[in-house]
């Protein structure tokens, strides 16, 4: 059963991987491409949550983690950026 | 029985996550673009997070916390990140597809206006440098 759940979830989360990297690369402001890096890095998030299920192994977590971490700073740092004109003033 | 679950668990948080990122393709406006992707991706993903705790828990001894702590960390920022991209797009003044709000009717006359009226100064006054008055687009 899990055996042939995992590939249809990574085609759609893959999908989905494809169509925000699509708004990234031609939204048409800059508000467009900040939230669609957001979402490359949510589907980032749970494609190697999937791949973690699949291959059986927990190594993937803390890679998660970082990614889950980093990305929140991007994105604040990158509206901070548009709202202000600096990041830190 | 826990392997139809996490079967479900998986299919349900794939098909939110491809929702998410078929509103943030498909929608014509930022501000609908900004609902698919905090909304239905965030959910999507806790369900693939808590699968994934499910079937580590049920695989190894002991309980598998980290993926409880990437659904809480998730859950608490996406709605701070939505918040800032909202707060930008404003800034931008970027253009909606909303209609604006509809002017209230001159039935009741006088003193709403007044203090309207009354505000709008102090409010200029009061308003930092970083607030851009909104033009009705």
């Amino acid at each position: 059963m899990l055996g042939s759940v995992i590939p249809i979830a990574l085609g759609l989360v893959t999908a989905a991987v494809a169509m925000s990297f699509w708004r990234l690369l031609c939204g048409p402001s800059m508000p467009d491409r900040i939230l669609a890096l957001d979402t490359l890095y949510i589907n980032a998030i749970a494609l190697l949550m999937l791949l973690g299920i699949h291959l059986g192994s927990a190594l993937f977590f803390e890679a998660a983690l970082l990614i889950a971490l980093m990305g929140f700073i991007g994105t604040v740092a990158l509206c901070k950026y548009l709202l202000r004109g600096d990041i830190i003033e | 029985m826990l392997e139809y679950l996490l079967s479900f668990l998986i299919l349900t948080g794939a098909t939110l996550t491809f929702i998410g990122s078929l509103g943030l393709l498909r929608f014509k406006d930022f501000y609908m673009r900004l609902h698919g992707p905090t909304k239905a991706t965030t959910l999507g993903v806790g369900s693939l997070l808590i699968a994934s705790a499910l079937f580590f828990s049920s695989r190894n001894v002991g309980i598998s916390l980290h993926e409880i702590l990437i659904t809480v960390f998730l859950v608490i920022t996406a709605p701070v990140s939505a918040h800032l991209l909202a707060k930008a797009a404003l800034h931008l003044n970027l253009h909606s597809f909303a209609k604006m709000p509809a002017k209230s009717t001159k039935r009741e006359e006088g003193t709403d206006d007044d203090a309207m009226d009354t505000q709008t100064p102090e409010e200029k006054s009061s308003s930092s440098d970083t607030d851009v008055p909104r033009k009705p687009v």
